[in-house]
């Protein structure tokens, strides 16, 4: 329906500018100099007249019909239904919907929700109806306007770059847009998940295990929602693998820039980075199938009790994951360091080792600490693996045989499943993915700066 | 400037033969190096140790899976049962009990079983889906009505793990998912010759089934094509604008740093953030519909445009500058310069940051969870809104399924993944190789 | 050839090296541009280092052809010529830091004071620990004045404790005229001096080693003429204990500090010979050309 009508609209779009263009030759006359700009961008121009307010009405007509639907079903809607309750209301909403796109209902429905069905349906097309009306004239009247206007004088060309500049403009404030809208769901979300659990419980709390009632007279019915294990078991899991992938990252990269022959580098480089390139459910699926296993196994035959899902499964993994990613970012931090110190060093009688711990380490730490930081960032916002290598229970251990959870798992285990909107459970998702996000934004912000910081002192 | 004089004299210990001190040191610190290009050496080893590990464990799990094994079974279209009234209709047709057919078929085989228990583990050696195979075929061919073939089905899950040899035969029945009556019969038949692997092209072409032997990825790979259509028509756009916006024509202000930021601390937001973004905006808020390829590509593609963008800086940063003078100085507005010379020399660079950003996009799972890709669709998505899953999802779901076959296929989806992240990659490679340009 | 202007300005101050014989070739000037055999002696009577038939490769290119040339004790010698001529590659050969190169290839005999520095039982670390170098742009390293100097001592153990150190350093800091400029600010980056003191605080460091000869790569291109000055007066002493390599691409460089010069071309030892003859009467049309600027 709408993809129809958008490619009408560049049907009709195309035609102006071949129409616009002749008309730019016809009114040139014999000397096409007499033109201000070149002939295609008067075909532009009548194409931009003839697409683009087309286009924004279609865009916000989508938008808006839907909801004044909705206010139109439910404003038809006999008196007894329109004054339930919001939520019941949402329910009977949901049911004419599921009737509209033809899907079955569970009961046999009522006899005014399939009016008010019959109603939807009639508006609906009414809707489209008006909408290719209103915007096959909007493109004509567009062509006509931009038609008419073609003179010699008429300085099509700026005209048309300053559309497209604003084009590109909108373009880069989509960033800004996500930006905001990330912080904007998840802050809403978080404050009324903070309306129903407060804030301090939610950070200082040392119990995690969100139940909500079904009923209000339940048994137990507020469940704990602590952050602290959760956290915990995060920074656990992290811990250890940065501590795999940091010394096997910065080893790496040292070994392969400065020791390294051209041939093995060529190799062994690329090779590494195939581990940034797998996919983490890649991860998660060695992890949980063939990692945590052979921990639980050997442990076992040490005579030591490790869970299925120990955090040592789960951090290993994740450690591997991130080896390229501290490996390449050192790589560049420790090349930006400049030969002369190298050489600097060597004149003095230096050997490579302590040129390396005595000169380059020192110089680079601080874009290597910036590398390690945004892999800490990397490892805490990471989801596949932990999902499906660590635990559900939110255990608050260092024993890294044990099982513990994250805040993403935790995330991802009360968002999928079909849950009520409202109930501080899903809320509480929101909340952890605000923290997340803030957790990883001050990281990054601070890695960032100080990787920054650092280039320029070479640069 | 100070004059030499006795008191800048280096003292004694310094004075001392260079050559006997260095001397001295030489062992230890020749040691401390090799020690040092040791552990730098491992270090290597274990990264690659790894790559070579994890891919010859999921190769050796996942190789099997492509390939499954068929059951013939002497089938007879027995007019009495599948159309009684002799009018050849469609419609009769359809609803006939094919799985009669079968169950003659595999009684036929093994006359000499009896009791229902007995029966129905001996039924259970062929997949639930043959009636349907049948039927099928029927329906193409009525001719087949009355006659009898040798047909070849699809087995059972189980038998076939144990023709695979993942079942131990050794265990106790009792522990063993495979009895001894129906390992006699499986034997009989492998003997008989009527057991057989063939290429598995279910897999290929099955969407989702809670049959292990039914399941094939087809209906994750159309997820994700759509998704990733959608991704890169909404992402590659406007991350070129962007692009182009930043590097020619923004201002240097408080305005385009804030952008800057913006998109350097986008591209190291954890991915489910961009899940919840998903969820709370475009489904809550707009209305899209759950798990839809479209919700999906859009997510997807907002997590994709900080990459093309930033590679598309780059690529612009390469073109050097007096190409951008030399078409200002021939009358170029800034457009026309942007859009003829810089634009069309820096497209091979965008498009490999593109492709790049794609086959991540196209491993991304995480975020698709939020928006409810997780589903048990067994259809195959036929457009941008139907409910649909996507490849890496899919390797998650089935990650979680206990049958020993499903690991197996697990392991081949990923195979199949992998080999879209190669082609994707070999291809940016290519193409950066091929128009690489140094200036 | 206006031998007139150069000699004006040399300083000639009769600080030769005694040892220098006279010229053979006095007497015959050599006109053929093509003519590619060292012209002058090139050999001295107390030699430091003695370089036999040296040639450089990078990969394929010859970047070096056969040069021989002795180094004196306690002598200054310049490396002049053209940019790309090899001078700098020769220098570097000295202490083998073309080994960090992996294209290069070298042939031929350098030898240290008897030892053949490119022979298999010639540690590397310990050739650089004796043949010390001071480069292009001062390279202090990011790490306080003090730790600077102290580099060398502390990776060579060739100090006992705290209080040998520092006067250690004290010393080398004071041999490079620094120590009046930096007395105070001992723990303050390398990094922190201008330009000329960060050169001067590089000589230090090459000095705390105490080492045999010092190599100088062009080591005031990067500074400004006060600076320059400054280091040209600390090399003319540091002649009393140390050989001095020098590479300049300013001639007027090679007459004020050095005691023999040697013009490189292209790859080829062109001439050498000592500074004053090199410079009032040069033996082959290339080096008169170059310091008569008509190239360069």
């Amino acid at each position: 329906m709408l993809s129809s009508l958008l490619l009408t609209l560049l049907l009709l779009s195309s035609a102006g500018y071949y129409l616009g263009r002749n008309r730019a030759f016809r009114v040139a006359g014999d000397h096409i100099r007499n033109l201000h700009s070149l002939p295609s961008f008067y075909g532009s121009y009548t194409a931009l007249w003839c697409g683009l307010p087309a286009l924004i009405v279609v865009a916000v007509w989508a938008m808006l019909q839907p909801g004044v639907i909705l206010e139109l079903v439910v404003a038809g809607l006999p008196p007894e239904l329109r004054e339930l309750p919001p939520d019941r209301l949402g329910l009977v909403l949901n049911d004419i919907q599921n009737l509209v796109s033809g899907n079955i209902v569970s009961s046999a429905p009522d006899p005014a929700i399939l009016a008010a069905a019959e109603h939807y349906r009639n508006l609906q097309l009414t809707g489209h109806v008006c909408l290719w009306i209103v915007a096959l004239l909007l493109a004509t009247a567009g062509i006509a306007y931009g038609w008419r206007a073609i003179s010699p004088k008429l300085r099509a060309r700026n005209q048309v770059e300053r559309v497209v500049t604003l084009l590109l403009i909108a373009s880069s404030t989509v960033a800004i847009f996500t930006t905001v809208g990330i912080v904007l769901s998840v802050l809403f979300e978080s404050i009324r998940f903070f309306h129903k659990v407060p804030l301090t419980d939610f950070l200082l709390g040392l119990q995690w295990s969100p139940q909500t009632a079904l009923r209000a007279d339940q048994i137990g019915s507020s469940g704990a929602f602590g952050v602290v294990p959760l956290f915990a078991g995060t920074l656990l899991i992290s811990g250890i693998a940065m501590l795999v992938a940091v010394p096997i990252g910065l080893m790496s990269a040292l070994y392969l820039s400065e020791y390294a022959t051209p041939k093995l580098r060529a190799i062994a480089k690329p090779m590494l980075e195939i581990l940034a390139g797998i996919p983490t459910v890649v991860y998660g699926f060695f992890a949980a199938l063939t990692v945590a296993p052979l921990i639980r196994d050997t442990g076992a035959a040490l005579g030591l009790q490790v869970a299925s899902e120990s955090a040592l499964a789960a951090g290993l993994v994740m450690g591997i994951m991130i080896i390229p990613f501290v490996s390449s970012l050192s790589d560049d931090v420790i090349n930006a360091v400049p030969q002369s110190m190298r050489d600097g060093s060597y004149a003095l009688g230096a050997t490579k080792s302590e040129t390396i711990k005595r000169v380059l380490l020192p110089a680079a730490l601080p874009g290597i600490v910036g590398s390690i930081l945004l892999a800490v960032s990397r490892a805490i916002g990471e989801t596949m693996i932990v999902v499906m290598a660590a635990g559900l229970s939110a255990n608050l251990t260092a024993n890294p045989l044990q099982a513990v959870t994250t805040v993403t798992v935790q995330i991802v285990t009360l968002l999928t499943g079909d849950q009520e909107f409202d109930s501080a459970k899903t809320l509480a998702a929101f909340a952890l993915g605000l923290l997340l996000f803030i957790v990883t934004l001050i990281l990054n912000i601070i890695a960032l700066h100080v990787v920054r910081k650092y280039r320029e002192q070479y640069e | 400037m100070n004059k030499l004089d006795d008191s800048a004299a280096l003292p004694p210990t310094a004075s001392r033969d260079i050559k006997t001190i260095v001397n001295a040191g030489l062992k230890r610190r020749h040691a401390a190096e090799r020690r040092f290009r040791g552990y730098g050496l491992t270090a290597i080893s274990l990264g690659l140790a790894f790559v070579v590990l994890m891919f010859a464990n999921i190769i050796g799990k996942g190789y099997p899976a492509f390939w499954q094994t068929y059951i013939q079974v002497p089938v007879t279209f027995d007019p009495t049962v599948i159309d009684p009234d002799g009018r050849r209709d469609p419609k009769a047709l359809e609803n006939a009990d094919y799985a009669a057919l079968v169950r003659a078929g595999l009684r036929g085989l093994f006359p000499q079983v009896e009791g229902r228990r007995e029966l129905r583990s001996l039924y259970g050696l062929i997949s639930n889906n043959a009636p349907l195979t049948l039927r099928a075929q029927v329906l193409a061919d009525p001719t087949l009505i009355g006659a009898s073939q040798e047909i070849w089905l699809l087995a059972s899950a189980t038998v076939d793990t144990l023709i695979k040899g993942n079942i131990d035969r050794t265990l106790d029945e009792s522990l063993r998912p495979v009895k001894d009556n129906e390992l006699g019969w499986i034997d009989q038949l492998h003997a008989s010759g009527k057991i057989q692997r063939k290429f598995n092209t279910i897999l290929f072409s099955n969407g989702d089934s809670r049959e292990p032997e039914q399941a094939g990825i087809r209906g994750a790979l159309m997820g994700s094509f759509y998704t990733l259509l959608i991704t890169l028509l909404l992402s590659f756009p406007i991350g070129v604008a962007t692009a182009v916006y930043l590097e020619e024509f923004a201002p240097k202000n408080r305005w385009t740093d804030l952008i800057e930021v913006n998109i350097n601390n986008l591209a190291a937001v954890p991915s489910i953030v961009f899940g919840l973004l998903g969820l709370a905006v475009f489904i809550n808020f707009f209305g899209l519909p759950r798990s839809a390829p479209l919700v999906g590509g859009l997510v997807l593609s907002l997590m994709t445009l900080p990459v093309i963008i930033i590679a598309g800086r780059a690529a612009l940063t390469s073109v050097p500058p007096s190409i951008r003078e030399a078409a200002l100085g021939m009358g170029a507005s800034k457009l026309q310069m942007v859009g003829h010379h810089v634009l069309p020399l820096a497209m091979p660079g965008m498009l490999t940051g593109s492709i790049i950003g794609m086959a991540r996009a196209l491993g991304e799972s995480a975020p698709l969870l939020m928006i409810g890709m997780v589903a048990f669709i067994v259809d195959v998505p036929r457009g941008i809104t139907d409910p649909a899953t996507v490849l890496p999802v899919q390797i998650y779901l089935w990650a979680d399924l206990p049958e020993r076959a499903f690991v197996e296929r697990t392991s081949a989806a990923i195979m199949v993944l992998l080999g879209f992240m190669v082609l994707m990659n070999g291809l940016a490679i290519v193409l950066r190789k091929r128009f690489e340009r140094r200036w | 050839m206006n031998t007139m202007t150069i000699e004006a300005r040399v300083p000639l101050d009769g600080a030769l090296n005694p040892n220098a014989r006279e010229v053979p070739l006095s007497s015959t000037q050599i006109t053929d541009y093509d003519h590619r055999q060292t012209v002058g002696k090139i050999t001295v009577d107390n030699p430091k280092m003695l370089c036999r038939e040296v040639n450089v490769y990078y990969s394929e290119k010859h970047a070096l052809r056969q040069v021989s040339l002795d180094i004196g004790a306690n002598e200054v010698i310049a490396f002049i010529g053209p940019s790309g001529c090899g001078k700098s590659t020769f220098l570097r050969c000295l202490n083998r830091m073309n080994d960090t190169i992996a294209s290069c290839r070298i042939t031929g005999q350098i030898q240290l004071d008897g030892d053949n520095i490119y022979d298999k039982n010639i540690d590397v670390v310990q050739l650089r620990a004796r043949v010390g170098m001071v480069f292009q742009k001062p390279n202090p390293f990011p790490k306080s004045i003090y730790e600077n100097v102290a580099y060398g001592p502390r990776i060579h153990g060739m100090v006992n404790g705290k209080a040998e150190l520092d006067e250690l350093v004290q010393a080398s800091l004071e041999r490079a005229g620094l120590i009046k400029e930096v007395e105070k600010r001992m723990d303050e980056p390398g990094t922190s001096l201008s330009g000329g003191q960060q050169q001067r605080l590089c000589i230090a460091r090459a000095i705390a080693v105490n080492p045999e000869v010092i190599l100088m790569d062009e080591p005031c291109s990067a500074l400004d003429p006060i600076a320059t000055a400054k280091i040209e007066e600390l090399i003319d002493e540091l002649r009393e204990n140390y050989t001095l390599v020098i590479v300049t691409h300013s001639m007027q460089q090679a007459a004020r500090v050095s005691q023999r010069t040697a013009y490189f071309h292209l790859g080829d030892l062109i001439e050498i010979g000592e500074t004053d003859q090199i410079f009032t009467n040069p033996k082959h049309k290339l080096t008169e050309d170059y310091i008569t600027g008509r190239f360069g």
